[in-house]
């Protein structure tokens, strides 16, 4: 029996949706524009299936209540924008250290500082890459419709599980505030997945070693392994250690902890990228007017195509050469300064290839003016 | 001596004896302020597999590492915030805070006065030994007026922090504060604060001899404790003075205490009355 259901959900309220049916019974927020209805839909499911909802006395106490709730074993979740996001770095890299799995999704909004509350923008691209002090590892998926971020939210709590990361969900104000019809899956479909928990000998237990796949198991409180959590740089008994060999080999393993589960990591959505010669690259609401462009251009005799990025950090590199290898033109949308162009033009050698259409008003970026710009690439290609 | 467990505590049965000895300075009350803690727990018969110690950052965020249980060495100023989520999340542990005065009253002063008002069942002991330690010496919320640190080479001119007074007025359930001169007084109040269902706030007095001392010239650690009991007056406890109250004796002893509903069960409570079994 197929036991789907078919709603009109507000972006923020499918993210909330679907993060209890991935599982997720901790919410530590806290109140912020365009993000607060995530907070409220969770202060509201959490308890019917046996959760706890916190809101917290400030930014940096619910990431610090979501990683504690994540230490018991349940799995949690916060939700934020620009300044709270900005706010909740310390105890995210925190969480990246010690290998604590959380979700931690950004509404963004425009800034910089205050910004624009209101409106929509995607100037964060770099800070959930960079955003916490010291290399480390993070991943940040990015939806661009409602469904998606449903889809997404629970990917997000997947990955974070079983690679034992902070995992970011990225949208902009618009996708958030979006409603859209989505056929929500029946809930025994849904595929979730629990992080490895310890449950060799206590005797010896080493709770950073590797276990081959890069992923240490975690001890749970109360499962007698009566270990120690530190972000201070630790060897592989979790204790604290100065030491350059040992500093050398948990800093490698941590770091290059995804390198052996890109297949599952890396996602993107490519739209008619075989043989196009303008290839528009953009997330979230950019991206959504950017498909309607490239299948006017398509529909115009152009040969436009589309990549989608939807694991944003680490960034698909592999598959975004493949497709962008036969393309004259990278064309770059984003609401922001020029942020992910920075890291496609390291992707692309060839001087000039990349192109940019950027936006900061707090105004989205329309299919029309893709358009213009496909087709001022496009002749500039055959010239 | 037998109501003091003297005959079945053994401190080495709480410690990871494989990292001693401790990093502490000679002098430090903290290990004090650690036999204490542990000896509270022996007596209060919790099994250390079910014992989650949640530290900050400081000399205060270091003692955790020595308890053998699920220790957690977190961010500064944030180790309520984590043990709030971890309290929330596994009502089944016994959370046990241990902070200090800078983590505590600085830069987590917010998380303080919202984890009193909350009444979230944990306890959390504050070690204070008016100073940043672990930074050097620079003056804390508790530096006393006119003490010499690195960031007051003037003498401090702010006014100290009464925590104890903090926390009953932000609602705590139990309100303690003891010194480790007094150490069965102390792992009494720790042990009152454990059985406490609700938020604990105990205030260790300790002390630093190597920076605090040394640059305020105080001379040994036994010379600073016995400067500290002379300051103290005790309303719970009162084993200790052996000279007249000072006018400005700080309250050592059980200073708070009310039935404030415990958050954890409150919110279960608020949930069940809303939601048709």
């Amino acid at each position: 029996m197929h036991m789907s259901t078919r709603q009109n959900l507000q972006g923020n309220h499918a993210c909330a949706l679907a993060a209890i049916a991935a599982g997720c019974r901790f919410y530590g927020g806290y109140p912020i524009t365009p993000s607060s209805e995530i907070a409220e839909r969770m202060s509201l499911e959490l308890p019917r299936v046996g959760g706890v909802f916190i809101q917290m006395e400030d930014e940096i106490a619910s990431m610090g209540a979501v990683i504690g709730a994540s230490m018991g074993g349940v799995k949690a979740m916060t939700a934020t924008s620009g300044p709270g996001f900005s706010l909740k770095q310390e105890n995210l890299g925190y969480a990246a250290m010690t290998e604590i799995p959380c979700v931690i999704v950004n509404v963004m909004r425009g800034g910089p500082s205050t910004g624009l509350p209101t409106r929509p923008a995607q100037g964060d691209i770099m800070q959930t890459r960079w955003g916490t002090h010291g290399d480390h590892p993070i991943i940040v998926l990015t939806p661009s419709s409602v469904r998606e971020i449903y889809a997404q939210t629970i990917r997000a709590f997947n990955l974070s599980e079983v690679l034992r990361t902070p995992v970011i969900l990225l949208y902009d104000e618009t996708i958030g505030h979006l409603v859209e019809t989505v056929d929500l899956p029946d809930p025994a479909t849904i595929e979730r997945a629990d992080r490895k928990w310890a449950t060799g000998p206590r005797e010896g237990f080493r709770p950073y070693a590797d276990p081959g796949d890069g992923i240490p198991a975690m001890a749970r409180p109360g499962d007698g392994y009566r270990s120690h959590t530190t972000g201070l740089t630790h060897a592989e008994h979790g204790f604290p250690t100065q030491n350059p060999a040992d500093v050398d080999r948990v800093m490698h393993r941590l770091l290059g902890k995804f390198d052996q589960h890109r297949d599952l990591i890396d996602s993107f959505e490519a739209l008619h990228t075989d043989d196009a010669e303008v290839l528009v690259v953009a997330i979230g609401i950019a991206a959504r007017a950017a498909g309607r462009a490239v299948r006017q251009a398509r529909a115009a005799g152009m040969r436009a195509g589309l990549f989608r990025p939807v694991t944003l950090w680490p960034f698909p590199e592999d598959s975004f050469r493949e497709h962008a290898a036969r393309a004259s033109t990278v064309l770059v949308v984003e609401m922001n300064a020029g942020q992910l162009s920075l890291e496609i033009e390291r992707l692309c050698a060839q001087p000039g290839k990349v192109a940019r259409l950027t936006r900061f008003t707090g105004e989205p970026i329309g299919p029309a003016e893709i358009l213009a710009t496909i087709q001022e690439r496009a002749r500039h290609g055959h010239a | 001596m037998d109501t003091l467990s003297l005959d079945t505590f053994d401190i080495r049965a709480y410690l990871r004896e494989d990292l001693l000895p401790h990093f502490m300075c000679p002098g430090c009350g903290h290990g004090i302020a650690l036999r204490a803690l542990l000896w509270a727990v022996h007596e209060r018969g919790i099994p250390k597999d079910r014992l989650a110690v949640v530290c900050g950052i400081g000399c205060s965020g270091r003692v955790g590492a020595y308890i053998d249980a699920n220790t957690y060495h977190t961010t500064h100023g944030r180790p309520l915030a984590f043990a709030t989520g971890l309290a929330l999340a596994r009502p089944d542990l016994e959370v046990v805070v241990i902070t200090g005065d800078g983590d505590c009253l600085a830069i987590g002063g917010n998380h303080l006065i919202h984890a009193c008002r909350r009444n979230l069942n944990m306890t959390c002991l504050m070690l204070n030994n008016e100073i940043y330690g672990m930074t050097g010496g620079q003056v804390s919320p508790t530096t006393g007026g006119g003490r010499l640190t690195s960031t007051t080479p003037y003498g401090n001119a702010e006014p100290t922090f009464d925590a104890c007074a903090l926390a009953i007025a932000a609602g705590a359930g139990f309100v303690g504060r003891g010194m480790t001169l007094q150490l069965p007084a102390l792992k009494t109040l720790i042990g009152e604060g454990l059985a406490h269902p609700g938020f604990s706030f105990i205030e260790a007095i300790s002390d630093c001899t190597e920076i605090f001392g040394r640059k305020n010239d105080l001379g040994s650690a036994p010379e600073i404790i016995l400067r500290q009991k002379s300051g103290m007056r005790p309303d719970t406890y009162g084993n200790i003075v052996d000279r007249p109250f000072q006018a400005k004796a700080m309250r050592i002893g059980v200073l708070g205490r009310n039935d404030r509903p415990e958050y954890g069960a409150a919110y279960r409570a608020a949930v069940a009355a809303r939601i048709a079994p």
